[in-house]
């Protein structure tokens, strides 16, 4: 096996309002090995975008950093200055945010807002470098090179996503967070853009985190898949093996609950709600909704570790391991 | 018989002169009274499914074609007609944030319906009202009423819209992408109280949505639009399985099924990205992105031919002596007992 990507280790986000801590993302741990496009899935509230912020450290106040590493390629994200952080965002990771639409300068063209990143990370770049280099990048993310002229509000969203992942490759990052980069797409364009993104992973040989709530988005793109519930990992796996055999009952249940063609008409959803992340249950945070939970479940938070293999889960089903 | 609800040859365009987008193109539907089946509207942005709900709830005037209600149009009812129309045809719609006011709890959203049409003549009367239209969504009422919104989650609050609409006894349901915003472990329990709702009651329910799982899931009968025209229509489960337009055939082979051994269909073909479209011209609307377009496609609309299990299809592929006279779609939508009947 080669040296993981991105080390994520003991990851502890807070978000400090009045009423106490909400804990977004607590003790989280996920190793990512290079060249891997990891999914992480998790409901609304259940700190998965938190977790892509805390990666590029652009969490704002009142949430908090607390604690823990985020190594990637052997440094630790932690250690950096603000201003080696600002230059390690596109040049060794970056994000895909979610709404491309939201996230383009509505009043620069295209081609300048690719050219903006790549001229502040490398400034002996000559105009005509840059300029060659963004004929390079659309073509990549298979754009019309007419569209370097153009504004954002010329752009389909399918189009806008597409501008995005080339402002998110321009300076060779190794690790791409791509926050729900299709939810606001229609499925023929959605699945023209995930061919797109498959492509340049292959090609430049990057390592992909996909977050989003689309279980079937994640077993078509996805090698291995981290569920998140409650600020917290639950399992971790390669995605067909996940899908085959969900070692966490919460896994389960949410495959469950999922429409697929052969059992139409049958509706299992999974009862209770998300507990307050402000108040979470002693014990695994799923014990409340879990139709599996015994006492232990109620008091000892489980560890998440290896169980087989390459598969990790929070669970005291396979033994009682205090976290 | 009078259907209680009918699109007659209805075409909405937005827009004028030159920059114009026909969004429901000659549409007719009418849906009978107590007619226990699920007929899903799908397409993508901009296929005029959003418009063809609003159209049917009287929130828009069509540009041509007439909306009956009980065979009325629905813009002349006169005060007690449109009053038992409010009562009969509810709504649900996508985002369970944006119909709640913030400062108001959500007991108002119950509480204001049996005001308004009289259903309770007492507050246990109305307090029992609420009750029973909660627990019929698989809400309990002690966790729900007496909050505001932001104290319930997306589903819950999407499920209080259920229980309101149903606590009016609606005679038709309009549900357009009542799941989308709700997560996944959710949306399975949202789909089982309109389901139940459908078929306990006997209420038509139309659902509008881009989502072919949860359509195929839910409905009995779908019909598939392109840009404001039918391509595609009939029984939900030979369409989904085993579609015949081309349209749908790419559709069909864009959902992501959430099953690692159903990998994203190959359809094969290259699927031009996105053209301009032009609302002029005479042929088949999808036949710019169609990759079987041959000779007529371009030169006149093709009709709805009708196949052999029952399903329509705007496509010269299927051409045949049979064409179904876009009066009504709901000669393709039969009802299950009605068409075993026939079959004998």
């Amino acid at each position: 096996m080669s040296e993981p990507i991105l080390q994520i280790v003991d990851l502890r986000v807070y978000y400090h309002v009045e009423a106490g801590a909400v804990k977004a993302v607590d003790g989280v741990d996920l190793d990512l090995d290079p060249g891997v496009k990891l999914g992480l899935v998790g409901e609304s509230g259940s700190g998965k975008s938190t977790m892509a912020l805390a990666l590029m450290r652009m969490i704002k106040e009142p949430g908090k950093i607390e604690g823990g590493q985020m190594i990637l390629d052997g440094t630790d994200l932690m250690t950096l200055t603000t201003e080696q952080m600002r230059q390690a965002r596109l040049s060794q990771l970056s994000m895909i945010p979610q709404g491309a639409m939201n996230s383009l300068h509505p009043l620069l063209r295209i081609e300048d807002q690719i050219i903006d990143g790549m001229r502040d990370h490398d400034p002996t770049l000559t105009q005509h470098e840059l300029r060659e280099r963004v004929g390079v990048l659309l073509e990549a993310v298979e754009l019309n090179p007419r569209v370097r002229r153009m504004y954002p509000h010329e752009l389909s969203g399918g189009m806008k996503q597409r501008a995005a992942m080339a402002i998110a490759i321009s300076m060779h990052p190794q690790l791409i967070i791509a926050d729900e980069p299709t939810s606001a797409l229609d499925v023929v364009i959605q699945r023209q853009v995930m061919e797109t993104l498959d492509r340049l992973q292959e090609e430049l040989d990057l390592s992909i985190i996909l977050i989003g709530h689309d279980m079937g988005l994640m077993a078509q793109f996805v090698d291995r898949l981290a569920v998140m519930y409650a600020g917290r990992l639950m399992e971790l796996g390669n995605t067909r093996a996940l899908f085959q055999e969900p070692l966490h009952p919460y896994t389960d249940l949410l495959i469950q609950s999922l429409p697929v063609l052969e059992n139409k008409g049958v509706f299992t959803g999974i009862p209770g709600i998300t507990p307050s992340l402000l108040d979470v249950p002693p014990g695994c945070v799923f014990n409340t909704r879990c139709p599996e939970a015994t006492d232990v479940c109620r008091e000892i938070v489980p560890a998440f570790r290896e169980l087989q293999p390459g598969r990790w889960a929070a669970c005291h089903l396979h033994g009682v391991v205090e976290a | 018989m009078t259907p209680l609800l009918e699109l007659k040859d209805v075409t909405k365009v937005f827009g004028k002169k030159k920059a114009y987008t026909v969004a429901l193109d000659h549409m007719s539907i009418g849906v009978p009274e107590d007619f226990p089946y699920i007929i899903t509207i799908a397409g993508e942005s901009g296929s005029g499914k959003t418009t063809m709900g609003m159209l049917l709830l009287g929130f828009y005037t069509p540009s041509s074609g007439q909306v009956l209600y009980r065979g009325k149009n629905i813009h002349e009812l006169t005060g007690q007609e449109m009053f038992s129309f409010r009562q009969d045809v509810q709504a649900v719609f996508q985002d369970p944030f944006a119909v709640y006011n913030p400062f108001y709890k959500v007991d108002n959203l119950l509480s204001i319906p049996i005001k308004n049409f009289g259903l309770a003549s007492s507050k246990r009367q109305s307090r029992e009202l609420m009750e029973r239209a909660l627990n019929g969504v698989g809400l309990r009422p002690e966790e729900t009423l007496g909050r505001y919104p932001h104290q319930l989650s997306g589903g819950q609050r999407q499920r209080i819209a259920v229980a309101r609409a149903l606590l009016l006894k609606p005679k038709l349901l309009i549900a357009d992408e009542p799941v989308s915003m709700v997560d996944a472990s959710l949306r399975a329990t949202l789909l089982k109280a309109l389901r139940s709702l459908n078929q306990d009651f006997g209420i038509p329910i139309i659902y509008i949505t881009h989502d072919l799982t949860t359509a195929y899931h839910v409905s009995d009968y779908i019909v598939i639009l392109y840009h404001g025209s039918v391509m595609e229509a009939g029984e939900v489960d030979p369409i989904i399985r085993n579609p015949k337009h081309p349209y749908t055939q790419i559709l069909v082979g864009s959902i992501p099924w959430p099953d690692p051994n159903r990998p994203w269909g190959d359809t094969g073909v290259a699927f031009p990205k996105s053209v301009a479209f032009d609302e002029s011209a005479p042929g088949c609307k999808f036949a710019p992105r169609c990759p079987f377009v041959f000779e007529p496609c371009t030169a006149k609309r093709p009709p709805l031919f009708q196949l052999d299990d029952g399903r329509a299809a705007s496509c010269y592929l299927y051409q045949s002596d049979e064409t179904v006279v876009r009066e009504n779609l709901m000669d393709l939508f039969p009802r299950k007992e009605e068409a075993e009947a026939a079959a004998d």
